[in-house]
């Protein structure tokens, strides 16, 4: 699976890009504010996306940079704008200790590269150069070296995300090319 | 070694093994048939959007979609307008026969149960994380993104990872002025706001059995807030008078032998009327103990609250009071049906007479769409769910959850307030 780009991604592959750093419990109302949510325009999303937390963040991220976060990071409202909004602001990655349900649902299923490593989200610091290899399960700080290995994702969420996303693995299966079902194969592992 | 005897399943699980045709456990993948998929106006367009990448999608099954404009309605401006006017095409197109617009319908989760669309036993999906309210009434109930809406409506189906339960029991029983509300800030401070991330809820003891069906959609509700997939309750006669129905599954009661992750109890009698502080729900404390917090206004309604029998608590406190000059209290009936009946009942006529704002039903402010946004450094008890950093407006205004006497007394107080100081005894 090596031809795998995460849609996020700077260059194409491997997401790198310099760290920005928060706590637990980052919710979706400070990733997007509901203030923004009457449109759907993900340009407009990117632009606001986390201003009530970092109000400089949207002007400043370049594309490629790492969220790096806590615990719980995306709890609160089910709205996808809130992955959208990370992704279109040019985020390549966010590592956190550990992401709320239905955030890490909706960012596989949009195809916004996430891992969790407690480890890792403690250890990074802001500013560092990081890079995330999904396929390879590791987070490395590309200023020192240091290495932290990722809880590899279950094998039916890395098919959601080797299609590229929900939506794409569905015209997959309906086109005959993919797996019938979503759970095929995978759900005894 | 003999096998080891096969331990009896949660209500969850049971839930997903029936919609399965197979019994499954926690940790298991499955893939099912959604009896309902949700979405409202704000959650719904990206969906529609989502949809339309499948070229020449139909949905599955028009009748188990249900579509409503709840959360900017009445249409807070042009943009707002058209996200609920979208909802409306993508229903005409689709042959959707269930899309709810202001004067028909009301905030989703007091709408969907009221109007029979939720059974016990059913598998329901909605584009809203509050969807876990249905498992009041014994549904497996869950929020999800608009993707997955998406999907749902294209193929009728949705996968899930069988979720492993927390059981949660609350004994004794609980004083008075202490509702579901109260009851569920105080598990939530206990499990913290991650504390059943990905989890299922299932609550049992004598002071959950002695909660009104509304009782238990206030307290399902509050699952998402501790991060939990879904809550539950086993449905009993109480659900069946409610949805007058005969037509359950009867006998869904989680085994005697069931595995739980975890157990926590709570004695009811040692809750008194709650406030969760900003900024997070699980920040609760006694109301009588939150000290001199002077207020600006004070919000009941939402899926949480705005039910018939919160109004009424509200009404106990307001009836023949003065909400304090400082403050603005904003009241919404969370449906047409419950507006009527609070018209009827003469509640409607207790708030106006006491200074109240009495709205529309709308999520409006309980997100800081509109109809009670809040200024720099403003403060606000409200009868919501959610008290996150700029919730309700300015980021730098703060929320104070309560349930709605806690939330009516406050009005008359002029700042967080205990019933029992502003009502007496």
């Amino acid at each position: 699976m090596s031809d795998f780009h995460p849609s996020g991604s700077a260059g194409g592959g491997v997401p790198a890009g310099r760290t920005w750093k928060y706590g637990d419990n980052v919710d979706t109302d400070v990733i997007i504010p509901a203030r923004y949510l009457n449109q759907i325009d993900p340009a407009e999303l990117g632009r606001h996306c986390l201003e009530d937390l970092d109000p400089g963040f949207a002007a400043a991220v370049k594309p490629g940079d790492i969220i790096v976060a806590g615990r719980n990071f995306g709890c609160g409202s089910s709205r996808e704008h809130a992955p959208l909004a990370i992704r279109a602001a040019g985020v390549g990655a966010v590592v956190a200790a550990s992401f709320a349900r239905i955030f890490f649902r909706n960012a596989i299923n949009i195809g916004l590269p996430i891992v969790e490593s407690p480890e890792a989200a403690a250890a990074i610091q802001a500013g560092r150069r990081v890079s995330v290899d999904l396929e390879r399960g590791v987070i490395r700080d590309l200023d020192d070296a240091r290495t932290w290995s990722v809880r590899p994702l279950p094998p039916f969420v890395l098919q959601i995300v080797r299609a590229g996303g929900l939506i794409a693995l569905i015209k997959e299966r309906n086109s005959g090319r993919g797996p019938k079902s979503q759970t095929e194969g995978v759900s005894k592992e | 070694m003999a096998p080891k005897q096969p331990s009896g399943r949660t209500l969850t699980e049971k839930i997903l093994g029936r919609a399965c045709g197979r019994v499954v456990r926690a940790g298991e993948l499955v893939e099912v048939s959604v009896d309902l998929v949700l979405a409202n106006d704000i959650t719904g367009p990206v969906a529609f959007k989502e949809f339309d990448r499948l070229d020449g999608a139909v949905v599955a099954d028009p009748d188990r979609v249900v579509l409503v404009a709840d959360h900017f309605v009445p249409n807070k401006d042009i943009a707002s307008a058209e996200l609920a006017k979208s909802l409306r095409e993508f229903a005409a197109a689709h042959g959707i026969d269930k899309c709810y617009e202001p004067g028909r319908g009301g905030v989703e989760h007091a709408l969907l149960p009221e109007a029979g669309l939720v059974r016990p036993g059913q598998v329901i999906i909605g584009g809203d994380s509050h969807t876990c309210t249905y498992g009041a009434l014994g549904a497996f109930a869950t929020g999800v993104g608009s993707t997955d809406v998406a999907a749902a409506m294209a193929t009728g189906m949705a996968w899930f990872k069988v979720p492993e339960t927390v059981r949660v029991t609350v004994t004794g029983a609980a004083r008075p002025w202490v509702g579901a509300k109260d009851l569920a800030l105080a598990v939530l401070a206990r499990l913290g706001v991650d504390g059943a991330n990905y989890l299922s809820v299932e609550y049992d003891g004598e002071a959950i059995s002695a909660l009104s069906v509304e009782g238990w959609l206030t307290l399902c509700n509050l699952g998402i807030e501790m991060g939990a997939k879904n809550a539950i309750v086993a449905p009993d006669e109480k659900v069946r008078d409610y949805l007058a129905a005969a037509d359950l599954w009867a006998d869904l009661r989680p085994d005697p032998d069931a595995s739980y992750a975890s157990s926590l109890t709570i004695d009811a009698s040692a809750v008194e009327p709650m406030v969760a502080l900003p900024h997070l729900p699980s920040n609760g404390r006694a109301a009588a103990a939150a000290g001199d917090v002077a207020i600006d206004q004070v919000v009941i309604g939402s899926c949480t609250n705005g039910r018939i029998e919160d109004l009424r608590e509200a009404a106990r406190v307001l009836r023949g009071r003065k909400v304090h000059p400082r403050v603005r209290c904003i009241i919404i009936p969370a449906t047409q049906k419950v507006y009527l009946r609070a018209a009827r009942e003469g509640l409607l006529e207790a708030f106006v007479e006491a200074g109240a704002a009495v709205s529309a039903p709308t999520c409006g402010p309980c997100l800081g769409g509109h109809m009670g946004v809040l200024a720099a450094g403003e403060r606000c008890v409200a009868t919501t769910n959610r008290n996150f950093v700029g919730r309700m407006g300015h980021p730098s205004s703060e929320v104070y959850l309560a349930g709605p006497a806690v939330a009516a007394a406050s009005a008359v107080a002029g700042r967080v307030a205990d019933p029992r100081e502003v009502v007496g005894k």
